[in-house]
């Protein structure tokens, strides 16, 4: 099929021009952040670390553009026009009551503008990897924890079970637990019964066992806690918010507790080998004297003090889980065949790859950007929390 | 050190057990016995044939004395076509049903059960696709432990100066490209006669034919080439590449640091005399570990890139295994993932110990 076509100097300039509200929310951050970055903690050190610079610039790039998705797309991420079958890439649209008059990065097997599917992809991605990879760590905190300050037979048997999911190969896990089989039978609702209860058991320990001697105050925070966490609860892991405020339908469901249940034994170890070196320290054995309950050494003695090893494996962690996404999507498991996540796209459109590259390429290279930048924030907050 | 093996190897039989136990639990769900019955007869069964058909082919038991047969430590099930009268059963031999069969056939006889999708018998089926998957993980050791330990020594032999940088940033950029990704784009880059360098190539006379690499590999089963086999090959080395390279260069800056190399230096050894013969040895301990400890992400790697070049070896099996809910060829690829992460962790620390005398296994 020939078209009329932009030059390439064009394209890049539309695609930089949609990506107007990303640029300004991008400038924003830096003028805001720079100044102040003396008193922002280790937020405020990135910015003296080069990597570090360019990794938070390239993730904040993909989080501004999953933020304004909806003024940086083009086209609805499913609307099909015929004539653009497998269009090349800056195809102007054929004339008629179009919004925007082009193609940019050109058109997929089923005629979809690819760049307005790869920015909805890209705000899919950027909900589900860095909420997964949360849950993951408050479950591998929860759980590692106990494990390593207690030792013994919990640790055992805790670390057979680590050990035990992690020798399952990922893709095999993947295709037993995101099946329809398995929907039918509501194992994921009945493991995120599980897993998500494990969040707000965090959060109430954590602030009881720091207001325990104030029982107001304690009372007022943990109800808070307490009416919030049930309330994402209900909408999160039975999609029975009543307020409709969280929903998650059972596709995505499966998905999120699959990612969830592939990363927590590794943050698990993570936590659980932090905690074996730290609990040896001074301030755990004056805490000890001081009468505190093992819960608030935990959590308010061992844990902040594990964070720093903790924040760079997180940043790593979403950019793993972004591929674990990614191996989902390639596989056709879990996403509807038409959902513009990234890993689904480059399936989709790894078939005609060798005439068609636009419609895997995008996507690829989108998914490839954001990880590598989460790689380099998380490079450049190692080094800047290694120098103090 | 005997008892030290003794009760790794036990824990190893645990997890084995237990895992393939999960997959049993997981394969056998209603569901998906359904619709492997769905598959396998016919694709408008009422509810009434397809518990008829599960009767007659052995699934209807307690799911425990099905995976007791499996193991071998329950006798195989025995039945009857109900149309035919034949005698059906675990045990017979499918291809000569006649033969008088044994009573137990399972792991513990050597049997491996038989495959729903291919009608072979699995460890026939498992021996021809890990000869394949074989090749290919040889060339990608090969390949990727030398340039990743290459790479890595001479990033961390100097830190901070613009090669360490230069390097480092193209390792962390290899471990944020999953096969899926790289594969991907080399296909559109070197492996298509329409797009990417080939026919620019091709323009300037450089190659002859359509393009440089073949973007399927599905030739390289019977003959190998440079052509079919390099862009699978560079595919799944990518991605550990840059995470052993990383390790390396941690090891060797920590290695640079150290009391003995400014020793060395002090006394006039060259930089090179040091690198090569004080520095190095001491700083291939810990990549040692992080090598072996790789093997079973590369397993995953085979995984996709098998899947996206076509090439029919263990990944491709396993995919086709489960995308069909092939119980026993399932179970059977699990059982070599396992052993292979399994023992990938035994011979690393078996080999730490061995390579670093400061350590001893009591």
């Amino acid at each position: 099929m020939t078209h009329n076509t932009l030059s390439t100097l064009a394209i890049i300039g539309h695609v930089a021009l949609r990506f107007l509200p990303v640029w300004i929310a991008l400038v924003a951050t830096f003028a805001v952040s720079i100044p102040f970055k003396r008193r922002l903690g280790l937020y405020g050190k990135l910015f003296d670390s080069p990597i570090g610079m360019v990794g938070f610039t390239i993730v904040m790039f993909w989080v501004y553009t999953a933020i304004f998705a909806n003024l940086v797309m083009t086209e609805d991420p499913l609307y099909q026009i015929v004539q653009l079958k497998n269009a090349s890439i800056g195809s102007i649209l054929p004339k008629g009551s179009h919004n925007y008059p082009y193609y940019l990065l050109g058109g997929d097997n089923l005629a979809r503008d690819v760049f307005s599917r790869m920015v909805a992809g890209a705000r899919l991605v950027l909900v589900i990897a860095p909420a997964a990879t949360a849950v993951a760590y408050t479950v591998g905190i929860t759980l590692g924890l106990p494990a390593g300050y207690y030792g013994g037979r919990r640790d055992a048997a805790l670390t057979f079970i680590a050990n035990l999911v992690l020798a399952f190969p990922v893709i095999l896990l993947f295709y037993l637990l995101v099946t329809p089989a398995i929907r039918q039978l509501g194992i994921p609702m009945a493991l995120a019964a599980v897993l998500f209860l494990i969040p707000i058991v965090f959060v109430v320990v954590l602030l009881n066992s720091r207001f325990y001697t104030q029982p107001a105050r304690r009372n007022l925070y943990v109800g808070v806690a307490l009416v919030v966490g049930l309330w994402m609860y209900a909408g999160a892991a039975f999609n029975a918010d009543p307020l409709g405020l969280f929903e998650m339908d059972p596709n995505k469901l499966n998905i999120f507790v699959a990612v969830v249940f592939v990363n927590s034994p590794t943050v698990f170890r993570i936590v659980r080998g932090l905690t074996f070196d730290i609990k040896s320290r001074d301030y755990v054995a004056a805490a000890q004297t001081r009468g505190e309950g093992p819960w608030y050494i935990m959590l308010w003695e061992i844990l902040p003090n594990a964070r720093g090893p903790l924040i760079v494996d997180f940043c790593l962690r979403i950019g793993y889980t972004t591929i674990l996404l990614g191996t989902l999507g390639f596989f056709g498991l879990g996403f509807s065949p038409e959902s513009p996540d990234w890993g689904s796209t480059i399936n989709a459109g790894s078939k005609l790859l060798s005439f068609y590259p636009a419609p895997a390429i995008v996507p690829a290279v989108s998914l490839m950007s954001l990880v590598l930048g989460l790689n380099l924030l998380a490079d450049g907050l190692r080094e800047e929390s290694l120098r103090d | 050190m005997l008892k030290f093996l003794a009760r790794r190897i036990g824990t190893m039989l645990l997890t084995a057990l237990c895992l393939t136990f999960i997959v049993f639990v997981l394969t056998n769900l209603h569901p998906n016995l359904e619709r492997l019955a769905k598959t396998q007869a016919s694709a408008r069964m009422t509810d009434a044939q397809v518990q008829t058909w599960l009767q007659q082919h052995g699934y209807a038991e307690p799911m425990l004395t099905r995976y007791g047969e499996w193991l071998g430590i329950v006798p195989g099930w025995t039945g009857k076509n109900a149309e035919t009268g034949k005698p059906t059963g675990r045990c017979l031999n499918p291809n000569d049903p006649a033969a008088p069969a044994p009573t137990f056939c399972g792991v513990a006889q050597g049997y491996w059960g038989f495959s729903t999708v291919f009608h072979d018998p699995v460890s026939q089926i498992l021996t021809v696709r890990l000869e394949a998957t074989g090749w290919l993980m040889l060339w990608v050791i090969i390949v990727m432990i030398p340039t990743s330990l290459v790479v890595g020594i001479l990033a961390g032999m100097r830190e901070g100066t613009r090669m360490d940088r230069i390097l480092s940033t193209l390792s962390i950029a290899s471990t944020a490209t999953p096969e899926y990704v790289s594969g991907v784009v080399l296909i559109a880059l070197l492996g298509s006669t329409i797009v990417g360098l080939s026919p620019i190539l091709h323009h300037w006379g450089l190659i002859h034919g359509g393009a440089l690499f073949k973007g399927s590999a599905a030739s390289a089963l019977s003959h190998r080439t440079f052509e079919n086999f390099t862009l699978p090959v560079v595919t799944v080395s990518l991605y550990g590449t840059g995470y052993i390279a990383r390790m390396t260069r941690a090891s060797m800056t920590e290695v640079m640091t150290a009391q003995y190399i400014r020793t060395a230096r002090l006394k006039g050894v060259s930089f090179r005399s040091v690198v090569l013969k004080h520095a190095l040895r001491n700083a291939l301990i810990a990549p040692f570990t992080v090598i072996m400890l790789q093997i079973p992400w590369l397993l995953n790697g085979v995984v996709i890139t098998e899947t996206l070049f076509n090439y029919k070896g263990f990944g491709w099996t396993l995919v086709q295994a489960a995308e069909n809910n092939d119980i026993e060829l399932l179970l059977g690829c699990s059982v070599v993932a396992v052993v292979v992460v399994l023992l990938t962790q035994l011979i690393s620390d078996i080999g730490y110990v061995y390579l670093n005398p400061r350590i001893r296994i009591s």
